[in-house]
């Protein structure tokens, strides 16, 4: 289910609100939501201007990822190839990536976003998700925070918050410090 | 006197690049600076850069920094800190002074520009009130003194440096109340503007500030919507509580060295106003002297890189290190990678300007 987004400012787009709308999400190549009956995590990218950047495919250890030889192109997941490693979260300098899966368990949906903030959550935690405005959404609970060497500093926070909320959650509000 | 084969006066991304590109061809190189540590403005580069992997994507800008550095020990480059470059005479002589006692003339065969650029300012009442900066400034408090300038902050300019600044601002703990954008549209990567925007950050395109109040430090900022033709629109005033109001409106070309020494001039809007003419290869209208990065054109730390390879490899070429075959490849290499940066929707205005400059006529 899709939520409307219903403040007049959310409709005018990226370079007024600093936030993709859906509808520029929907018209762009990149983006894709995993379809509700996929059973593993996929990567989704919200990545729909052309920068020159290529982390995304260069770091995906199965080739799922492509942006080709023109270093502008948009990105593009293949879902028949992604396994939802999470890699590709942390290599995009733009922090522009999220895992997604619908109902992981019975009416939670899954998501794993960058987070660059500190503190962290602890796992278990119930920590309030946003959409692309920094609006509260939903209540989530934290189920695995991921911070390896790999990832150079960028963790990466698994939480389940509810089926309703499949697209608009993106990310979580930052923790007043401890 | 002194003298030295290539002197390159600057050590940030541009020059410790063309430093290396130098020395690795052989030249002995001195580099120059006028701060007491090397680096530029990369040490407080703490995110994680764009492009592709031979342009080091997804590394951040410290780390890459770092890397420049042992790099530059590995090859035995001269380093001289708190060294000012005062003036080029001759075309070769570089006056320095030395940690701000001794004067110094050191002749170069070559000498390459990499002084980089300065944070331009905006007039506003009240702009002279503690806790008015330049982004750049704040983000120099934060990520090398860890110092925070402000708790409520106003960011004004949405660049990829304001953005860039807001986020780490957000990083660092401080509550980045607005960015204001005097153009219609923003102006950074939206990537960027995004996850400012999921932080919470509101923005306003077409307002800019209007006033800052406060008795002895900044405690509110006036900000004013623009109508089209940029004009503020009475009536549309909003107070915002902020205690730092932090500027991102551009950067301007540090071309007086260039200009002083006799370097032509040439005007580039988009690229930040004046910069010294200059050529493919980074040669400026002194045949001696080259340029690299925010000097010859304001661009980013990845494009600056490439330019002072470009510059390196092209000195020690001039000088005979490197014969034509080794020096094409290296160079085409370079420019190829540099091209890759200055495509896009944002890179191709700044490819078309860069073009303009080089394909000027000049005399």
């Amino acid at each position: 289910m899709i939520m409307m987004e219903t403040k007049d400012t959310y409709e005018k787009g990226l370079k007024i609100t600093g936030a993709p709308s859906l509808d520029e999400l929907h018209a762009s190549p990149c983006y894709q939501l995993p379809p509700k009956e996929r059973r593993a995590l996929a990567a989704v990218i919200e990545c729909i201007e052309g920068i020159p950047c290529n982390p995304c495919e260069t770091s995906c250890p199965v080739g799922a990822i492509t942006v080709g030889d023109e270093i502008t192109n948009l990105p593009v997941v293949d879902f028949e190839k992604c396994t939802g490693c999470g890699i590709c979260v942390a290599a995009c300098p733009g922090l522009a990536i999220y895992l997604k899966k619908y109902e992981f368990k019975e009416n939670l949906s899954y998501i794993a976003f960058p987070f660059e903030y500190l503190p962290l959550p602890p796992e278990g935690a119930t920590v309030q998700m946003v959409d692309r405005y920094g609006e509260y959404v939903c209540d989530g609970t934290v189920l695995r925070v991921v911070k390896i060497k790999r990832m150079d500093r960028t963790t990466v926070v698994h939480v389940s918050y509810p089926n309703d909320y499949y697209e608009r959650v993106v990310n979580m509000k930052r923790l007043p410090a401890s | 006197m002194e003298e030295r084969e290539v002197v390159v006066i600057g050590a940030g991304p541009a020059g410790l690049s063309a430093a290396l590109e130098a020395a690795r061809a052989g030249a002995h190189v001195l580099l120059v600076d006028e701060n007491s540590k090397p680096g530029g403005q990369l040490f407080k580069q703490i995110h994680k850069f764009f492009g592709s992997h031979e342009h080091r994507a997804g590394v951040r800008g410290i780390d890459i920094g770092t890397q420049l550095l042992e790099e530059a020990e590995r090859l035995d480059i001269e380093v001289w800190l708190d060294a000012e470059a005062c003036g080029i005479f001759n075309t070769t002589d570089v006056w320095i002074v030395r940690n701000k006692e001794k004067s110094v003339t050191v002749r170069a065969k070559r000498i390459i520009l990499a002084t980089g650029a300065v944070e331009n300012s905006v007039n506003f009442p009240g702009w002279s009130l503690p806790g008015v900066m330049g982004a750049g400034a704040a983000q120099t408090m934060i990520n090398l003194h860890r110092v925070l300038p402000g708790q409520k902050i106003l960011m004004v300019g949405s660049g990829n440096v304001g953005i860039i600044v807001s986020y780490q601002l957000l990083q660092a703990g401080a509550d980045v109340k607005a960015v204001v954008e005097a153009a219609p549209r923003l102006g950074g990567y939206g990537v960027h503007t995004a996850k400012v925007r999921r932080a919470g950050v509101p923005f306003y395109t077409s307002h800019t500030v209007l006033e800052a109040r406060g008795t002895d430090h900044v405690e509110s900022a006036t900000i004013v919507q623009l109508d089209d033709k940029w004009k503020p629109i009475p009536g549309t005033e909003k107070e915002l509580d902020v205690d730092t109001i932090c500027i991102a409106a551009g950067l301007t070309p540090l071309v007086e060295l260039a200009f002083a020494a006799g370097c032509e001039p040439l005007y580039s809007p988009l690229l930040g106003g004046m910069v010294p003419w200059h050529d493919r290869s980074m040669a400026t209208s002194i045949p001696t002297i080259y340029l690299a990065g925010d000097i010859s054109g304001v661009e980013e730390a990845s494009t600056a890189m490439e330019e002072g390879r470009m510059a390196g490899l092209s000195a020690a070429y001039s000088l005979g290190y490197v014969d034509r075959e080794t020096y094409a490849v290296g160079f085409d290499a370079a420019e190829k990678r540099m091209l890759a940066l200055r495509s896009g929707m944002f890179g191709q205005k700044r490819r078309d300007a860069k073009a303009a400059i080089v394909g000027h006529s000049r005399g």
